[in-house]
Formats: C-alpha cells, sequence, structure tokens
C-alpha cells in the first residue's frame, strides 16, 4: 500500500493488514507526506514499508490517535489527534493519544518547510498537519459509515455519526463505533476524500472548545509523566560526559588511574566530544567527571580562536564593508538607488548576543546497541528523533529502520532538542559498553555543549522622502550562518542562504517600494542553532527598534507609522489595532513609565506586542509592568493552548531582551550554570494580556510567534521613557546604566 | 546505609552518606517525579519535603535525612487530590511539565504554613523555582485558586 500527495490532492490508502493488527479493534493505517526529499526522509525510503495506523478503534469504544511530533509543552499531544478526532466525530472523552514511532515514510510533516521530515520545529506542526489529519479523520468515518450500510443494508446517505455513533435518524437506530468495530470490513479501494467533505468550521465540536484540557497535564502534576531522563532499562549503567570545551579539541587524560578509583566507576574512555566515565551509579559517574584532570588540545578546532568580545571589531567592520561577500535574502526595487537620492536618511546599528536554550531538563539519552552492534533502541525526548536514527544508523553502519527510538516527554525544546548530540553520544557509549547507558549531562556540560542562538550584528539604513515618507529599506545581517551548522544540504542548496538565522529579514507585510535585506557570513565555529523564534528573534528586534527610530526621526507616532505602513495587509493592521486598543497605547503614562510597541510576522502567524516599562537609574534595571500582545494565527484549534503559548513566549522573549547572554572565549563558553546564566523568575513578571484575533484563515504556528515583540517593545518603550536608545542585546541593568550615564 | 521514610514507607538506602538525596530519590528508589535541573540549588527542579520542609534534594546528602520524613511528589495525595495538584489541572499550568513537580512541592510548603497568601508572599516564596515555558502567571492563579477553594 502506498500513498501520495500530487498536485495538492491527498490520496489516502487504508491498510487491509492495519485492520488485522488492531488489538481488539479496528485500525486504519494511514500514511501522507507527499515527496520525502529531505536527507533523513530519504534515508528511510529505502526500508521496506511497515506502515504504523494513525487511529485505531477499540470495541470498547477507545479511539486511539497517534500524535507524531514531539510533545515539549505546546500541546500537539493534544491538538493534533484532537483534528483527526474531529472529523472522525469521535467522543474526545474516549480518545486515548499516545506519540507515533519515528518513521517519517508514514509520520512525516508534509508542510513545505519540511517536505515529509519528521521534526517538531519552526511552529509547523498544526499548519503542517491540519488538513491531513482531518481528511484521515474523515476517511475513517466514511469506513465506518459505509460498513455500517453494509450490516443493516441501508443507503449510507441515510446514515450519520454524532460524537462517537453512527446514526440512521429515519428509524432512530444508533451505532456506537466500538460496535461498529465488531464487523467492519476494509474497503478494496480506501474512501475518496475531498476538502469539500470535511466538515465546516460552523460544524466544529471540538475545534475551537475552550474547554477541552490537555491530554498530559495530569500526569505533569503527580509526576508520573516520563521524561528522557526518567528512563531506567535493566542491567543499565551510567555515564557522563566532561564535554570538550571547543568541538573538535583531542583531550589528554592528567588522572586516569585517580578517576578510576573511584567506587562504582568502571570505565573512562576518551572520545571524540570529550570523556565518558562510565559506572554503576550517577553518583559515581558524576564524581569521576567531576575529579577528571584534563588538557585539551584546540590545534585545528575551528572555534579555537573564536572571542565573542574581539570579534565584534570584525563584524562591524564587515557590517560597514560594502565589497563584503553578501547574498540578498529579501529585494523589492532598488532600495540602494533610493538610499542616494533620498530627502533623508536615518541609519542604526544593532547587536545581539549568543542565547542559551536553558531547557530545565538537561540533555540526556538511554541507549542499547545490539551485542552485532548492527541495531539500536533509544529512549529520549527529541524535536527529531528520525534525525538521531539516520545519524546513529550511521555509527553503526547498518540503516535507521534499526533504529528504535522510543519517545519520551521533553523538559524543555526551544529547538535545543532538534539536535541528537546527547542521543549520538549515548549510543557509541554504549556500543562501547555493550550494556544499555544512561548518558546524562550535568546542567555545566549542557551550558557547555550548548547550541547558542548566534551573536548577530545589523547595519540599517532607511530613506526618506521629503514628507518623510519611507522610500528605500537596508538592513544587512552580519552572523554565524545556523543553517551552514544545523541544516547543511539545505544551505547548499540555497547557495549559503540561512534559512534559520535570517528569518525576519524581509518586510513583506510594510508596504516600502525599495528594500533590500542581506546576509554576510562569519565562521567562527560556533555549533549555532535553532533558538525558539530563530531568526526573527533578533532581525525583527533591529527592524522593530528601526521603525521607531525612523518615526523619531520624521516626526510620526510610532502606531500611527505602522498603521500606514501595514494599510496593504489587513491582518498585520489588526493586529497592531488590538493590541493598541488593549494597551491605551496613546495614553500618556505618568510615574516613570512608558509605553513601546513592535510588530512581528512569523511563519504565517502575526502579532504585535506593548510593554509597559519603568527603569532603575540607579541599578540600570528595566521592569517590565505589564506586556500585551494581540495574535492572528488563523483558525484556533484550541484557545486555551494560543494564550498559554503567547504566555510562554512573552516570558522566554522578557528573559533573552533582558538577561540572557553567553560569552565566549578562546572558542569556550564563559558560563557554567544558572548563576552566571540568569533566566527570567516570578519576581520579573510582568502582568501578561493576550487576545486572540480570530480569522477563517488556515491554521498557522503558535509556539514562538510571541518571542519576537517582546524585545523591540522594550527597547522603544525605553526611547520613550529616557531618550535613549537601547540597540544591544541583552538590555542588561550594566548596558542600561551605560546608556543613562 | 541511611535509613529513612518516604511517601510513608521507610527505606534503607546503600549509599554513601554524602551521596545527594536527589539521586537516590530518582535513581535507586526510582521516584522519578522528581527532577535533576541544576545541581546546585539554582532552579529548585528538585524540591522536596523533608519532614514538612521544602528542601532542595540535590543539595541534601543521604547522610542529613538520616530518620526523617521525605515527601515527593508522589507522595503529595493520595488521589492526585491535593488542592494544588486540582488548580494546576483547573489552571492548566505544566507546559513542558517538568519543572511542575518542584513548584507543586515548593507551592505546598507555602500553603501549609500560610493559608492565605498574598500574590507577594507568593512570589517570593516561588522566586528560587525556575519555569522556562514560563507559566508562572498560571502557576500564581492555580496556588490562589488553592488557597480559596482549600
Amino acid at each position: 500500500m502506498n500513498s501520495h500527495i500530487k498536485h495538492g490532492t491527498i490520496d489516502t490508502s487504508v491498510s487491509r493488514r492495519g485492520f488485522v493488527q488492531g488489538v481488539a479493534g479496528l485500525t486504519f493505517a494511514f500514511t501522507f507526506g507527499g515527496a520525502f526529499v529531505s536527507k533523513v526522509s530519504r534515508a528511510f525510503a529505502a526500508e521496506t514499508a511497515e506502515l504504523n495506523a494513525w487511529v485505531t478503534i477499540g470495541t470498547d469504544n477507545t479511539v486511539k490517535i497517534l500524535c507524531p511530533t514531539a510533545e515539549m509543552g505546546q500541546g500537539v499531544l493534544t491538538s493534533l489527534p484532537l483534528i483527526l478526532a474531529e472529523e472522525l466525530d469521535a467522543d474526545w472523552s474516549t480518545v486515548k493519544t499516545d506519540f507515533a514511532p519515528a518513521n517519517p515514510k508514514v509520520y512525516g510533516n508534509p508542510h513545505e518547510l519540511f517536505q515529509g521530515a519528521q521534526i517538531t520545529a519552526a511552529s509547523v506542526s498544526v499548519p503542517g498537519y491540519f488538513m491531513p489529519l482531518r481528511i484521515a479523520g474523515a476517511q475513517a468515518r466514511r469506513v465506518l459509515i459505509d460498513s455500517v450500510a453494509a450490516e443493516w443494508k441501508i443507503p449510507a446517505s441515510e446514515l450519520s455519526t454524532e460524537s462517537g455513533h453512527v446514526v440512521h435518524k429515519k428509524s432512530g437506530r444508533r451505532i456506537s463505533y466500538g460496535d461498529v468495530a465488531k464487523f467492519a470490513k476494509a474497503p478494496a479501494q480506501p474512501p475518496k476524500i475531498t476538502e469539500a467533505d470535511l466538515k465546516k468550521p460552523s460544524e466544529f465540536r471540538l475545534i475551537g472548545r475552550k474547554d477541552i484540557g490537555r491530554v498530559d497535564v495530569p500526569s505533569k502534576v503527580n509526576g508520573t509523566a516520563k521524561y528522557g531522563i526518567d528512563v531506567q532499562v535493566p542491567d543499565m549503567v551510567y555515564a557522563s560526559v566532561l564535554e570538550a570545551p571547543v568541538e573538535g579539541s583531542k583531550v589528554e587524560i592528567l588522572n586516569m588511574s585517580d578517576v578510576t578509583q573511584i567506587k562504582g566507576v568502571t570505565k573512562v574512555i576518551p572520545l571524540p566530544f570529550g570523556v565518558a566515565v562510565i559506572g554503576d551509579t550517577v553518583e559515581a559517574t558524576r564524581a569521576g567527571r567531576n575529579a577528571l584532570k584534563v588538557k585539551w588540545d584546540t590545534t585545528g578546532a575551528t572555534a579555537a580562536n573564536t572571542d565573542s568580545e574581539k570579534a565584534k571589531e570584525e563584524y562591524a567592520q564587515k557590517g560597514r564593508d560594502p565589497k563584503v561577500d553578501a547574498i540578498a535574502e529579501y529585494k523589492v526595487g532598488d532600495a540602494g538607488a533610493t538610499l542616494g537620492t533620498a530627502a533623508k536618511v536615518v541609519e542604526a546599528t544593532y547587536w545581539s548576543e549568543y542565547c542559551y536554550h536553558a531547557q530545565m531538563e538537561p540533555m540526556n539519552c538511554v541507549a542499547k546497541v545490539s551485542e552485532d552492534g548492527q541495531s539500536a533502541e533509544i529512549w529520549t525526548g527529541s524535536q527529531f528523533g528520525a534525525l538521531a536514527a539516520v545519524i546513529i544508523s550511521g555509527v553503526l553502519k547498518t540503516t535507521p529502520d534499526k533504529i528504535k527510538v522510543n519517545q519520551q516527554f521533553l523538559g524543555g525544546g526551544y529547538g535545543r532538542r532538534i539536535w541528537p548530540d546527547a542521543a549520538v553520544q549515548a549510543a557509541v557509549i554504549a556500543n562501547i559498553t555493550k550494556k544499555p547507558v544512561k548518558l546524562l549531562l550535568t546542567r555545566e556540560d549542557d551550558v557547555a555543549a550548548a547550541r547558542p542562538r548566534p551573536m548577530t550584528h545589523h547595519v540599517l539604513k532607511a530613506g526618506l522622502d521629503a514628507n518623510g515618507k519611507i522610500v528605500g529599506w537596508y538592513h544587512r545581517l552580519v552572523s554565524e550562518n545556523v543553517d551552514a551548522v544545523a541544516a547543511p544540504p539545505r544551505f547548499q542548496a540555497t547557495g549559503g542562504k540561512d534559512y534559520i538565522g535570517w528569518r525576519g529579514l524581509d518586510q513583506a507585510h510594510y508596504t516600502i517600494p525599495n528594500v533590500l535585506a542581506e546576509g554576510v557570513r562569519e565562521i567562527r565555529g560556533m555549533r549555532v542553532h535553532a533558538w525558539r523564534g530563530i531568526g526573527a528573534g533578533y532581525n525583527k528586534f533591529a527592524a522593530e527598534s528601526f521603525v521607531d527610530e525612523i518615526a523619531n526621526a520624521s516626526g510620526k507616532d510610532p502606531l500611527a507609522l505602522r498603521l500606514e505602513l501595514t494599510k496593504d495587509h489587513p491582518r498585520a493592521n489588526a493586529v497592531i489595532k488590538a493590541v493598541a486598543e488593549m494597551s491605551d497605547f496613546t495614553r500618556k503614562r505618568g510615574d516613570g513609565r512608558a509605553v513601546g510597541l513592535a510588530f512581528s510576522d512569523y511563519h504565517g502567524t502575526f502579532s504585535a506586542g506593548v510593554a509597559e516599562i519603568s527603569v532603575d537609574r540607579s541599578t540600570g534595571k528595566i521592569k517590565v509592568h505589564d506586556y500585551w500582545v494581540a495574535v492572528d494565527p488563523g483558525l484556533v484549534i484550541q484557545p486555551d493552548h494560543v494564550h498559554a503559548q503567547l504566555e510562554s513566549a512573552v516570558v522566554y522573549g522578557l528573559s533573552a531582551a533582558l538577561l540572557e547572554e553567553l560569552t565566549v572565549k578562546d572558542g569556550a563558553i564563559q558560563q557554567s550554570n544558572f548563576n552566571d546564566y540568569p533566566v527570567l523568575r516570578m519576581s520579573d513578571l510582568p502582568d501578561i494580556h493576550t487576545r486572540i484575533v480570530a480569522t477563517d484563515n488556515p491554521p498557522t504556528g503558535m509556539g514562538e510567534i510571541g518571542v519576537v515583540a517582546v524585545a523591540p517593545a522594550i527597547a522603544n518603550a525605553m526611547f520613550q521613557l529616557t531618550g535613549k536608545r537601547l540597540r544591544h542585546l541583552p538590555m542588561s541593568a550594566e548596558r542600561v546604566k551605560k546608556a543613562l550615564a | 546505609m541511611t535509613t529513612f521514610t518516604i511517601n510513608g514507607r521507610s527505606v534503607d538506602a546503600t549509599v554513601a552518606s554524602d551521596t545527594p538525596l536527589l539521586w537516590v530519590i530518582r535513581e535507586h528508589l526510582k521516584l522519578t517525579g522528581t527532577k535533576f535541573g541544576c545541581g546546585s540549588g539554582l532552579c529548585g527542579a528538585c524540591t522536596v519535603h523533608v519532614d514538612g520542609q521544602a528542601v532542595r534534594s540535590c543539595q541534601v546528602g543521604a547522610g542529613q535525612v538520616a530518620g526523617k520524613a521525605i515527601t515527593t511528589i508522589e507522595g503529595l495525595s493520595a488521589n492526585n487530590d491535593h488542592p494544588l495538584q486540582k488548580a494546576w489541572v483547573a489552571e492548566q499550568v505544566p507546559q513542558c511539565g517538568y519543572c511542575q513537580s518542584g513548584q507543586i512541592m515548593q507551592a505546598a510548603a507555602l500553603l501549609a504554613s500560610n493559608k492565605r497568601p498574598t500574590r507577594e508572599q507568593i512570589v517570593a516564596h516561588m522566586d528560587g523555582n525556575i519555569c522556562r515555558c514560563g507559566t508562572y502567571p498560571r502557576i500564581v492563579r492555580a496556588i490562589q485558586r488553592a488557597a480559596a477553594e482549600g
């Protein structure tokens, strides 16, 4: 059996074998995903199609629906199955959800961004799976109806469904899905379902409901939710790895015998990524790791000379140099020419520092490798388990289908758990020990192994005509390229464009006749990575701060200017109006307070935020008292998830805007734990006010959008309050004090 | 060997006395609801009760709890019906959920000594517990709800 997406239509098939496999019930196996062009998917394509089911209906009425992506707090374990359940017309109270295995052939995300890769990133789980899951649900429903029609010998057209039942209105007969599962037959050909067969939004019973709780919440208040770190398997040993502070360093262990003498330590192994201490208990391996004395030889390591402070002059120079290699990311008209002839040119430069994800669960993995080294099993919470399988299969010189990934809950992802470094390390160690290994990083090792948001430098210029209207916009970003590290095939295919790092450089929703946004590549050897909001986080900080600088230079109101810039883009315009209304933006604040506004779009979602702040001039500490945020994510699957994700993203964005900074010396990250990498705590929480501006557009992502506007909104408020412009993230107390001095 | 009670059950832990209580709870006794976050008493993810007091279990050696009564998230209530657990569900607090055992144990110690805490008292008491998903607004609401509903 097979399936294809061709020219936008989806043809799914029902597996006969799937029916047989269902435990005491009826199983539907659907597959979708279209052209599996990514490297990871291709690696799986060679495997024989062992298709798994999306939905199983038990004779006890249980409807089991699988979730293809990782649950890291964003709610997909509820929202994706709920989409299928909607079209199936299932009784939600009988639905059970679980994680699908790592198998992109069946469970890959058909979203254009991932093209069939099974990855949880970029806020596209709901957008990518929305239509296929609806069609899968509708197809399953049609099979139930057809089965009842055959059993009762009545036309299918006389049957309908109501919350887990097939109903014959004419005779008043009803039968539960569980009872249908006892006799249902798979059709030779799968029922054809088109978008026209799907429910109209007015018919939704589950989508949009406010009273459906997340399925994972009960297990997360009683300690039973299982994360990767909680896994224990028989005969397991422990491993702690002292990470190489600079990737590519060679290690010399100076006190091997001191460490192997520690009770419970069984082995100390130098490896390409650091030194692994193996032992019987977690405390023994930690004691061993802490006792290790080593010398690192960084010869040949790309990052060996990277220094985040010293590098800034070179970044700045590349920002200024007209001859440096730059690649255009977004181009409208001729910005260069316009800037040359504009009545007035406004210019500013901005910075952002490296940031650490600081996910609460340090990286870890349990791995077990077979005696012959040809297959493996891992237990971990991963945003990209399928990639772990591909890389581990490469290490073991086997095929990805021989690597079983047991997905667990993720103790925070935010992009950190895309790269499966701990999983690969655990598999490497387990291949040596031939015993199951639980690798658990200390917080210090997790910081040393950070995959940070890159340090960035921005040069912005705007040309204004005689009336102060923006006629040209120029944005140059100087930074290491995330795609070069995290997505090399795409980086090569696009000729060196950095999809992840350059998001947010465009000005697609501001009407400006001439725009050029371009990227200049730095190579510093840091393992820069996707970090919640990716490039939009720093690119919009620069751009949205700059909009306020233009407003100031042209004597315009920041709100009026944004409404004018978005006049051709109603959805963008509407969220700005909404947040202005929510925050009573035009009201002058007294009491040493001021408000600032910023707009952001990200992967099709529109949002705007307003921060109300004060500043302690003696300490330099910015206090955000209130934050208002409006969002248009199209159709809302679960309103409470949207509010929760906004609250979450605002806190994450505030933390990054005010506190978070990694510094690098000789290629090594200088911070080690929450003492020198502080993150936002409850005492710095503002009152957060969220509003959904719902439209009937297709659903777009909610995991990241709220992060983006926070930093520029605060910087813009600071300017209103003090007349000082903060152009460097984070806006730490030290930088604020300097700016106010 | 150290003897103490955990969630009402007496246990003999055959570990060195300086072994962090956290690892005894998680890896030896397999009560994995208590989480490892920082190992330095900076984040609160490992919070448990020792004789009713909220304690960072990563900062206490097993030897220090000899003869004491420890409660973890698994032992907070018989049927997941502690007022805070009910309030946590009602307010849909957890996102990734990793820090929430520690948050709830920290909050439970507050309500045990102060049945009607003010918002300021809640914030002061909870400030040592980090939540990277930013569920702070809902944590505050849930504690207020639990205090009100008992």
